[in-house]
């Protein structure tokens, strides 16, 4: 076991606390915890995250009781409109001006990654539930901020590694023709080539094409079992429904859908998405644990809740629950803390926070149901499989962040 | 396998194939474009936004009033048009005698306004519309699978082209609208309403962009950005055709559906940027372009 000094720090500060017992209410750093919801709400990514992802947020605090070491719980949110600019300068003013104590949501990697800059210069927290890259707890991992939901590297290492070992040995790629796709196209093709199969081609489309036709058309060409989409939103919807047209999954190939949620599925509906194998860090229907609060949430919102919905709720009330334990909400003490906690709940199964500062938790591989098999408007996946916690994630040995000594 | 540069040649049928229907699409939109510059001496910018009201309408046409694609296909451009015609009368007419630029700017302004609005009432993820039930499925060309769909708009779009086309270069009314755009104060001495020729030659411009907005809209998500990024691809079709020369925007408009569709087999990457580099080329060589008339 090795330890660096911020953890060593924040172990003392979490024992200190613990002394201190009684007069937590002290420890508070003002008259209330303050939580800001940054996501996309108006754009691309509005449905996977966005309102839904704040009435989650509201809910959790609504379940807590609405208040943690006798002071209230306030929420407020903004829409970053994935502009990095915007998410900073939000962030900044909610630091400057109202402050905030932990940002939550967060979609857009770009925007991400700039908002965890200006919690680390300003000793903040965050915990990021909607964005995708591995590297947020990797090469762009702080002190400041945890990463909750899933991560490219999952998404590439549960789909492409299941999808070969059923046989589908040759690929071809769609990749979207920038950072985001080339790294998960380089995955995959890792994965892939690691696990037997080949990659046979490909194509990296301009970042957004709305006409996949022609790429389609290639792909078919290519006599590939597999065409695997490293892209994402709506170029996948795009390049999916496409390839229903065109007839793909009825010549024999499969499509291999990388970063799929349940809102595009559900968007897209099931006759152009059947047979498509995600991974997923949660389902709603995966459990009565789950079905549970998916109810709940439905019965607020109108819709069921992507994995990014439901990992807001269970992020905020792990954050509260470690505030309530801390005695405090001084960021470097709530983070040790959260640390110190396993994360088991409806969402999360065997979790718990690295140093680098991802949640790991098993994840799921899914197939999309086929219309006659489903039951009901969201009745959309079949849970085939679990990857279990520690190897859904990229292993602290191959880390590159600062934070993991190796 | 027969090889072309390195393709099968099924492959490389199939994506000339889909080159032409993206290609009618170019065709079916410059030619509005074409229209209206022609006459009303417009670089009418809305044209995107106009596009794009078209496919809105289908939508919620079918949604709130159950109102069928062909019957859409016919109401459409009607209601989009005489929206149109609305606003050439009231806005447009007020700065027909300044220089082009106000022109451009303000249908820019409109676009915006258009898009703005609909954004704030639907986000812009889009919804989809199904594509009708007589052209679900697909023909097997023996080259390719074809989605029947697609095949009816190459045939729909080239049908309404070549009527258009016969229109104006062929019937009198046609007549009256060139000797409109060569000389209108002459024309109105003959006793022919010019403002009227105007207001509804904007107005066909317009529907034409509606008409292409339904085609559209069973293929790709309707969202109220869908136009912006059409119309500046649409903008380098009619430099490169020649700005208002009617058959050079329906044939560039074809060609460059042909270019892109093989650069989206060769070279992937530059999809988007080639039907530029080729208006770059013709700016260069040929500053009218392909078929306009040396100034």
């Amino acid at each position: 076991m090795t330890f660096n000094k911020r953890t060593l720090a924040g172990a003392i500060a979490v024992a200190t606390t613990a002394l201190a017992g009684g007069t937590a209410q002290a420890q508070m750093s003002d008259d209330a915890v303050r939580i800001g919801y940054l996501a996309d709400m108006s754009g691309t990514y509005r449905d996977l995250a966005g309102p839904g992802g704040l009435e989650a947020l509201n809910m959790a605090v609504e379940d807590f009781g609405g208040e943690v070491n006798g002071v209230p719980i306030e929420v407020f949110s903004a829409d970053d409109r994935n502009s990095a600019d915007v998410g900073a300068n939000t962030v900044r003013e909610w630091i400057d001006q109202r402050n905030v104590d932990l940002v939550a949501g967060m979609v857009a990697s770009s925007v991400s990654i700039a908002v965890t800059k200006v919690l680390e210069e300003n000793d903040g927290l965050a915990i990021i539930s909607g964005s995708a890259a591995s590297s947020i707890t990797n090469e762009h991992c702080t002190p400041n901020h945890i990463h909750w939901v899933y991560d490219t590297y999952p998404l590439a290492h549960g789909t492409a590694k299941a999808v070969v070992e059923q046989g589908g040995d040759t690929w071809f790629m769609l990749t979207a023709d920038y950072a985001f796709g080339h790294a998960l196209e380089g995955d995959v093709t890792k994965v892939v080539e690691e696990n037997g199969g080949e990659v046979v081609g490909g194509v990296r489309h301009p970042f957004p094409t709305s006409d996949f036709s022609s790429y389609i058309l290639q792909a078919q060409g290519s006599g590939a079992d597999i065409v695997g989409l490293a892209n994402a939103g709506s170029d996948t919807v795009n390049a999916i429904k496409t390839a229903s047209q065109f007839g793909l999954t009825q010549t024999g190939q499969q499509l291999a859908g990388l970063l799929i949620f349940l809102n595009d599925v559900h968007a897209m509906g099931l006759e152009a998405t059947q047979g498509l194998l995600l991974t997923t860090g949660w389902y709603w229907d995966m459990d009565e644990q789950s079905r549970e609060w998916a109810e709940r949430y439905f019965e607020r919102v109108g819709r069921m809740p992507t994995m990014v919905q439901a990992g807001v709720y269970s992020s905020t009330m792990h954050y509260l629950n470690a505030v309530e334990a801390a005695g405090t909400d001084e960021p470097e003490v709530v983070r040790a803390q959260m640390g110190e906690m396993p994360v088991e709940d409806f969402f999360s199964r065997n979790g718990r926070i690295r140093e680098d500062g991802r949640m790991v938790h098993d994840m799921y591989l899914a197939q999309v149901k086929s219309p006659e098999e489903s039951t009901g408007e969201w009745d959309l996946y079949e849970i085939k499989s679990t990857i279990p916690a520690e190897e859904a994630y990229r292993p602290l040995s191959e880390s590159q962040c600062d934070l993991v000594n190796q | 396998m027969t090889m072309i540069f390195g393709v099968p040649l099924a492959v490389f049928m199939g994506q000339l194939m889909l080159g032409l229907i993206n290609g009618a699409f170019y065709a079916l939109l410059s030619l509005g474009l074409a229209v209206i510059f022609g006459l009303l001496k417009i670089i009418n910018f809305a044209h995107g936004a106009q596009y794009m009201l078209g496919a809105f309408a289908a939508l919620l046409g079918l949604q709130y009033l159950g109102i069928n694609y062909w019957l859409a296909l016919l109401l459409v451009p009607l209601v989009v048009g005489g929206l149109g015609m609305v606003i050439e009368r009231t806005i447009l007419r007020r700065i027909a005698h300044l220089d082009h630029l106000y022109g451009l700017l303000l249908t820019y302004g409109l676009a915006l306004i258009f898009e703005g609005t609909l954004i704030n009432f639907f986000g812009v993820s889009g919804a989809s519309y199904p594509v009708p039930e007589a052209l679900q499925g697909g023909l097997n060309l023996g080259f390719m699978f074809l989605p029947t769909y697609r095949g009816w708009v190459l045939v729909a779009a080239l049908a309404v082209c070549l009527g258009t086309w016969f229109v104006i270069e062929r019937t009198r009314l046609g007549a009256y609208l060139r000797a409109g755009t060569e000389n209108p104060a002459l024309m109105q001495a003959f006793g022919v309403n010019v403002p009227q020729l105007v207001t509804l030659t904007y107005g066909f411009g317009v529907a034409l962009a509606a008409f292409a907005g339904v085609l559209a809209a069973p293929l790709y998500p309707v969202s109220p950005t869908m136009g912006s990024s059409l119309l500046i691809v649409v903008f380098a079709v009619v430099v490169i055709g020649g700005m208002g020369s009617i058959l050079g925007a329906i044939l560039t408009g074809l060609a460059m559906g042909l270019v892109e569709g093989l650069t989206k087999v060769y070279y992937p990457e530059a999809a988007n940027t080639v039907i530029f580099l080729v208006m770059i080329l013709v700016l260069m060589l040929r500053p009218a372009g392909l078929f306009g008339k040396e100034a």
